[in-house]
């Protein structure tokens, strides 16, 4: 269960280029709940993500995570509970070492790594079973180098990475935005089995309203900095992307930028 | 013997103050590098008394450790080459450990390894400290192999330990991890054999330094080079430059 109780975050506060990213938002998950945020370029929805995962120090509030008050712990401490992927299929994953070696990290999320050898063989059976089953072939290319995979494929590698330990909270960042059309639906399927396997509680910011309609169980709408709506249960069912367009121009009295939010 | 763990704890003191500039007061790595050597300059000097070469002839070194041994000849491609092997073999299994992983995931990408609940300001810590311990251990080793000590002996060896590391990847592969630790070590026996042979052909020792200089810009420029030669090829295998017109 992830409570955030008036949290803003401003960037350069005091120069030309002070910006307002988070103006005081209030948002609660239960355990389980899927949670997709979409809105336009610059509406703070990586940064509430930041702010939440502890990359950037937030300015006020407070975030407190299953009765923890993580609000002013450093990012690697939040990171035992969080899981993440981002964006950029570059960020998740360590490009020079291989596919295993990579799951092993990640495996020891938690812990306290010493001197212990880095992958053990009941491991590494361990690590095959679960690239099975994202039905990537991965399974047979365990020895390879992360470098050597498609952005498809690491960004299904690091979603592994970031649930392979259950995090309290996972958080996905328009992971599939940087991906071909097929692959960006594998990934978005594999997410959906993984969070309903696991009941997760996840943050999915995504560009495509489609999908933010289709996956989890709850939409929000950000801009500037601030929650315009917030979709659940019986409304959310009967909403189509085309009354979404129209509640956002409503809601926010501007005209979405249509060019970076795919409306099919 | 002594000496030589002395120089490696001193090098461990030495990385963790880099890696603290670096990841507490945000110095850029390089520059905290860079700092700390110029620090350690006058800290040298003061441990060698203010003198800039200190002769260590007639004291105990790990080479006359052999002496009075049938093995006393050899002492001086033995011992060195016992400690070589012995410090692959640790670094080889250090760096499969769970530690080891974490240390190598870091140079690849930090943010990564903080997403994965690691503190990196401690990784790097530890790597700085690991890494200059074996720089001072190599150089405490050349003292006593030289039987004396200078202050001008580290200079240039950022470079050609670059050179080096760049010459054995490039030579030898990277994959899997013990094939990349042999061959830095080799990739450092190359470089030497290079410049024994250009001395050999009757370089000056004086322009040594160009010649290293030399090495690594080729060894670094080696990326932009490939990219030129395939876009050249390419411009000349195409039908337009063939007859002449410009592709
Ligand atoms: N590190 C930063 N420094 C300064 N400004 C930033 C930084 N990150 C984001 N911003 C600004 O904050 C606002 C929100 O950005 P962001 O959260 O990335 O938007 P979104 O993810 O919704 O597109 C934008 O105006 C952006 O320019
Ligand atoms: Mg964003």
């Amino acid at each position: 269960m992830l409570i955030i109780e008036s949290l803003s975050k401003t960037f350069n506060p005091g120069s030309i280029n002070e910006k307002l990213a988070l103006d005081n938002i209030t948002l609660s998950l239960q355990p389980g709940e899927f949670l997709s945020i979409i809105g336009g370029n610059g509406a703070g929805k990586s940064t509430l993500l930041n702010c939440i995962s502890g990359v950037y120090p937030m300015d006020q509030g407070r975030i407190i995570l299953d009765s923890m008050d993580i609000s002013y712990r450093p990012e690697y401490q939040r990171s035992r509970y969080i899981g993440r992927v981002f964006q950029d299929p570059m960020l998740g994953t360590a490009f020079d070492m291989t596919i295993e070696e990579n799951l092993a990290i990640a495996y020891a999320r938690g812990k306290s790594r010493g001197l212990k050898p880095g992958i053990r063989k009941a491991e590494a059976k361990l690590f095959q079973e679960h690239l099975a089953r994202l039905e990537l072939g991965l399974e047979d290319r365990m020895k390879q180098k992360v470098g050597l995979l498609s952005g498809g494929q690491r960004q299904a590698l690091t979603l592994l990475m970031a649930t392979i330990v259950e995090p309290r909270l996972l958080l996905l960042d328009e992971h599939t935005a940087a991906l071909d059309p097929a692959i960006a639906q594998r990934v978005l399927q594999l997410t959906r089995e993984i969070v309903s396997r696991y009941h997760l509680t996840t943050i999915m910011v995504t560009h495509n309203m489609k999908a933010a309609l289709e996956y989890g169980n709850r939409t929000i709408m950000m801009h500037e900095g601030r929650i315009i709506l917030n979709l659940q249960g019986a409304e959310r069912e009967e909403m189509t992307v085309e009354k979404l367009v129209q509640l956002f121009g409503l809601k926010s009295g501007a005209e979405l930028d249509n060019d970076r939010l795919l409306l099919i | 013997m002594v000496g030589l763990a002395l120089a490696f704890a001193a090098g461990c003191l030495a990385g963790s103050v880099t890696a603290l500039l670096h990841t507490k007061l945000n110095i850029q790595p390089l520059l905290s590098g860079i700092l700390v050597m110029l620090g350690l300059y006058s800290i040298n000097l003061r441990v060698m008394d203010g003198r800039a070469n200190i002769p260590l002839l007639n004291k105990a070194t790990v080479f006359s450790l052999l002496q009075g041994t049938p093995l006393e000849e050899s002492a001086a491609l033995l011992i060195p080459t016992i400690i070589l092997l012995s410090m692959l073999v640790l670094l080889f299994l250090f760096l499969k450990t769970q530690f080891g992983f974490v240390l190598r995931a870091t140079g690849d990408n930090d943010q990564m390894v903080r997403a994965l609940g690691v503190n990196t300001d401690r990784v790097i810590l530890i790597g700085l400290a690991l890494s200059n311990a074996l720089v001072a251990l190599s150089g405490s080793l050349i003292a006593q192999y030289q039987s004396f000590a200078d202050i001008s002996m580290g200079i240039g060896m950022v470079i050609i330990g670059l050179a080096s590391v760049i010459i054995g990847e490039v030579i030898f592969g990277t994959t899997p991890l013990l094939r990349r630790l042999v061959a830095v070590i080799l990739g450092a026996v190359l470089y030497r054999l290079v410049i024994a042979l250009a001395l050999e052909l009757g370089m000056a020792p004086t322009d040594l330094k160009l010649i290293s200089a030399l090495i690594v810009t080729l060894a670094l420029s080696m990326p932009s080079i490939k990219a030129y030669l395939i876009a050249w090829k390419k411009k000349h295998s195409s039908p337009y430059s063939r007859k002449g017109g410009q592709a």
